[in-house]
């Protein structure tokens, strides 16, 4: 019993990356039906941000006094800029690889490949800009440990627990309640009419892109904290993953992505729990290949038509 | 077009001084210098260079009579297998290196020794333990010791320090080293301590950062201590991740965990582990003294166990050269002629310890096991040498 509890919480904490990082996908695929392959890699950059962020803080670079502000603050302080300066990457992105090719045109083809090479970039750019070394993400907050007979949950893992689940209800909020929402939905429907009602189409798309591309941010963040050891490739495999949550959550609904990521997180610990973690993948994949089988658009995903 | 024709004839030029600089022996370096364990090829390159500017500072390298300038090649195969033979085939074919030194993670050796021994090009490799690298490859040679000596140390050493009964073994299942070593340390404590003893025995893959689901299982079975062979970037990640799962209790580690980068990485959870190795640098006397000492004022850190391995090997190829007599027209007589030379010293004093070399070109040596001190030095416990 007290295992299966602590697989639970082990579960959550590994499902919260995969659904943080699926929401991103979800974002952009809902509006421009363009499925953004450098995802996992700004997910990358955010964690580095994050790196870069704290490091400033703490004083490592002359940025202020070591040791002149307690860890929480720090760390209240990285979020939002984490967030807001990872939004900057994903924005760019969008204006130098993304906009230039809608503007011609371009069958979506086109700008698949552009984003899956915008993510090799972004890897191998920070290969050569930082080096191959790993960075040590510093430790911001006291760790606390608090056991239940046998289970051990530490802050970090609720923090990240809820903050997934706080990501997934402020974008549905503003998906489904607002006007900047509506808009969304509208060009998903149909982004030929909606610049005639007046909406200005660019601003929704970069809009988009800051919300997908903060809360890979913060995702990179809470990844660094949590598995304190960065490196180029981080974002790659994660991200492949977490696109795959998304696709059989049904891809281009947010409920879809933030169930996908979880269900992916409880598939992966279940197998590694119970039979030897070499089939790890092999079944996880396959369990999801079956679900794709069954329902070809995903659990929430809807025939076609309108999405988000 | 006239630019076209100048570059062209700018590359014959630089072509041609290059092979008719005759007077310079080109060693090849197969080295990780990005990828997984980057600091290991940096290391690696830091001690290379190091050995290179005291021999060519002093004129060169003496070989009958004559002196020669070194030229070290120096190729990063991303510590991967595949780039490894690679980069072996283009340091064999395209630079004609006389010998190769590396790669260092059993992982890349085992494929890359493959490689040089069908092209009969003498190799050593510094720090790889799987004994597949050698076996049955007259051309590839090592400075490390064998796992198959190591897994009985980090048997003993555990069963006596922590008192232990039982053993908990977690491991890299697509590294060739990681993998070896933790069947043959299950094999040799359920031979001490009876079968099953070893009571839980879980695998990841290389790109794995959440150990969560394999650790809650390990720590479900409760127990004595958690045996770790593993690369220092994955050590830090799983001790890490095992603390917040509650555990308290010792981990041992491998020769892999040495790593000038793991209390960067891994900080105060690593305080106070054990790990066997090559050598400690804390508290070292002599030839050894010397080496960290320069190393540490040249690079700004302790030079850890690939460096001193890297130095050794390094040191035993040019040893070859020097007995090979005279630098022979062709390349493939002289290589032919450093592997006989190898082959036949049976007795190196290196930095990491002397040693012997058995018919397979595997060094018979001691090992020690270190502890990891408060201020992330690895400190001198106890020394082991095959009986």
């Amino acid at each position: 019993m007290e295992f299966l509890i602590q697989n639970i919480f082990n579960a959550l904490q590994w499902g919260s990356f995969y659904a943080l990082i699926a929401l991103g996908y979800t974002l952009v695929y809902g509006v421009l039906l363009l499925i953004n392959f450098a995802h996992g890699d700004i997910f990358m950059v955010g964690a580095y941000i994050a790196f870069f962020v704290t490091a400033f803080l703490l004083g490592d670079f002359g940025g202020m006094a070591s040791g002149a502000l307690p860890g929480w603050a720090i760390l209240a302080l990285a979020v939002p800029l984490t967030m807001a300066l990872t939004s900057c990457v994903g924005v760019t992105l969008e204006r130098i690889a993304y906009r230039p090719l809608r503007r011609k045109g371009a069958h979506r083809l086109y700008v698949v490949i552009t984003a899956l090479m915008c993510g090799l970039v972004l890897e191998n750019g920070n290969l050569a800009l930082l080096g191959a070394s790993r960075k040590k993400f510093p430790e911001l907050v006291d760790k606390a440990i608090w056991t239940f007979g046998e289970v051990s949950v530490t802050n970090l893992k609720v923090a990240v627990i809820v903050a997934a689940v706080a990501v997934f209800l402020i974008l549905q909020t503003i998906v489904t309640r607002t006007k900047i929402g509506m808009a969304m939905r509208g060009i998903s429907y149909d982004k030929f009419a909606i610049p005639l009602m007046g909406i200005p189409v660019d601003s929704i798309i970069v809009f988009t892109f800051v919300l997908g591309s903060g809360f890979a941010g913060l995702a990179g963040l809470l990844f660094a904290m949590s598995y304190p050891i960065l490196e180029p490739y981080m974002g790659a495999l994660i991200g492949w993953k977490a696109f795959i949550a998304a696709v059989v959550g049904g891809i281009g609904d947010i409920r879809g992505a933030f169930l996908g990521g979880f269900l992916l997180g409880f598939i992966e610990i279940g197998v590694a729990a119970v039979f030897p973690s070499t089939l790890r993948d092999l079944l996880a994949f396959s369990i999801l290949l079956v679900i794709l089988w069954w329902k070809p658009t995903g659990l929430f995903g809807v025939a076609k038509t309108t999405k988000i | 077009m006239r630019r076209c024709v100048l570059l062209a004839l700018a590359a014959v030029f630089l072509l041609s001084g290059a092979a008719f600089a005759g007077d310079t022996l080109k060693i090849g370096f197969n080295i990780p210098l990005t990828g997984d364990i980057p600091k290991v090829g940096e290391s690696s390159r830091n001690a290379a260079e190091m050995l290179k500017e005291d021999i060519n500072s002093a004129g060169g390298l003496e070989v009958g009579g004559k002196k020669y300038k070194l030229e070290f090649i120096y190729e990063d195969n991303e510590s991967k297998a595949e780039s490894a033979v690679n980069v072996a085939l283009k340091l064999i074919e395209r630079d004609e290196v006389l010998a190769i030194v590396g790669p260092n993670s059993s992982k890349q050796a085992v494929p890359a020794g493959g490689t040089c021994d069908d092209n009969r090009t003498p190799m050593i490799s510094p720090w790889s333990t799987n004994p597949d690298t050698t076996y049955e490859r007259p051309w590839v040679f090592r400075a490390a010791f064998l796992d198959p000596f190591q897994g009985p140390v980090a048997v003993n050493f555990a069963a006596k320090q922590f008192g232990a009964k039982t053993a908990a073994v977690i491991f890299d299942i697509s590294n060739d080293y990681s993998k070896g070593l933790a069947e043959i340390f299950r094999d040799v404590w359920e031979k001490k301590m009876g079968a099953g003893t070893v009571v839980a025995f879980e695998s990841h893959g290389t790109k794995d950062q959440d150990f969560s689901a394999q650790l809650t299982k390990m720590l479900a079975a409760k127990p004595d201590f958690i045996f770790i062979p593993d690369n220092y970037n994955q050590v830090a990640l799983i001790i890490k991740q095992a603390h917040d799962l509650g555990w308290t209790g010792p981990f041992m580690g491998s020769d892999a965990w040495g790593s000038a980068e793991l209390i960067d990485l891994c900080g105060k959870d690593c305080v106070g582990q054990y790990f066997s190795t090559h050598y400690a640098a804390a508290g070292a006397k002599g030839a050894t003294k010397e080496f960290i000492d320069r190393f540490a004022a040249k690079y700004g850190y302790i030079p850890d166990d690939v460096a001193a391995l890297t130095w050794d090997s390094t040191r035993l190829v040019l040893q070859g050269i020097q007995e090979a007599g005279e630098v022979k027209s062709s390349v493939t007589k002289m290589r032919k002629a450093i592997r006989d030379a190898l082959a036949s010293i049976t007795q190196f004093d290196g930095i990491t310890g002397s040693m012997k070399f058995d018919e397979q070109g595997d060094p018979i040596k001691c090992a020690v096991v270190v502890r990891i001190n408060e201020n992330g030095e690895f400190v001198f416990t106890e020394q082991v040498c095959p009986e």
